[in-house]
């Protein structure tokens, strides 16, 4: 093993503790937050994006997602979109309620 | 028979078949925790009253194990890093690191459970109730299966650190990709469950 090799490891070892250090930060933030007791819609909004950017840094470093190779980012798009009809059909049922007048 | 493209990338993939493997896998368990969280949905938008979570979990214990779970994510990778850089007595620790924080996270759920079965709080006791133990239950067996994979690969499994070693490195890295994944559900699970 080359030692310009060893090198990029700990750069990559500098950026997981900062990784590691904001993970820390946003799970605090997510329980303070939910201390306030903001209306339910407010509450899920911030709730998700929160932990939707905890995923993405876990995705992209730990889980090498910010370099990889293009197969895998296909096999993921696919699945992607899958989640997503299985996230919008519970949802759609409640787009036609019935209102009485 | 040999297995193919262990170390090697395959050139039409331009992957490790165990990475390329691991990927698919992972994909077809987002799939299995997505009809999870969809059921979710669909039973929270459909009901009358849905309880808060803070009012009915133990949020401290869940914010305790959430950092229990993302330092045994970080312990992981440094564990994957050491073995870069060829270090194997500090892979070693970092294993062994994240396989203790995995048992720490088990039995802060295993006294979790006990305060609701005790209470007469099981899964039949509401709906939340239901999908809480339901997916909290099959998460608690992925960290159960990480347990297992990861203490193999510390103990009898290292062996191949002294023949194949790169091949051990990608073992440990794609034992990494699964247990990120376990960290990343639980991000998701924490919030959705104990928060809202």
């Amino acid at each position: 093993m080359s030692s310009g090799h060893a090198d990029d490891i700990r750069k990559h070892v500098k950026t997981y503790l900062m990784v590691f250090g904001a993970l820390m930060v946003l799970t605090v933030v997510t329980v303070a937050i939910s201390y306030l007791h903001l209306e339910v819609h407010e509450a899920i909004m911030i709730a998700l994006a929160v932990a939707t950017v905890k995923g993405s840094l876990v995705a992209l470093y730990f889980m090498h997602l910010n370099h990889e190779r293009k197969l895998i980012y296909y096999s993921l798009a696919l699945t992607a979109v899958f989640f997503a009809f299985l996230m919008i059909i519970p949802l759609a049922t409640n787009l036609d309620k019935i209102v009485q007048k | 028979m040999e297995i193919p493209y262990t170390v090697e990338v395959r050139p039409d993939t331009g992957l490790s078949n165990g990475k390329l493997g691991v990927w698919l896998f992972l994909s077809s368990e987002v799939m299995l925790f997505a009809a999870l969280f969809s059921s979710y949905i669909l039973l929270r938008v459909g009901s009358t009253e849905w309880p808060h979570g803070y009012e009915e979990l133990n949020v401290p214990m869940a914010f305790f194990n959430t950092i229990v779970l993302i330092s045994s994510s970080v312990t992981m990778v440094m564990a994957w890093a050491s073995l870069k850089m060829n270090e194997f007595a500090k892979f070693k620790l970092y294993l062994g690191a994240t396989i203790v924080l995995a048992l720490v996270f088990l039995v802060v759920k295993y006294f979790e459970y006990e305060h609701h079965l005790v209470a007469g709080e099981g899964p039949s006791h509401s709906t939340f109730l239901a999908i809480y133990f339901t997916m909290t239950g099959l998460h608690g067996l992925h960290i159960l299966g990480g347990i297992i994979v990861n203490t193999y690969l510390w103990g009898p499994g290292n062996k191949m650190w002294k023949t194949e070693p790169e091949r051990f490195t990608n073992r440990i890295e794609i034992a990494g990709l699964y247990w990120h994944f376990v960290d990343l559900v639980w991000i998701f699970l924490f919030p959705m469950l104990y928060l809202l």
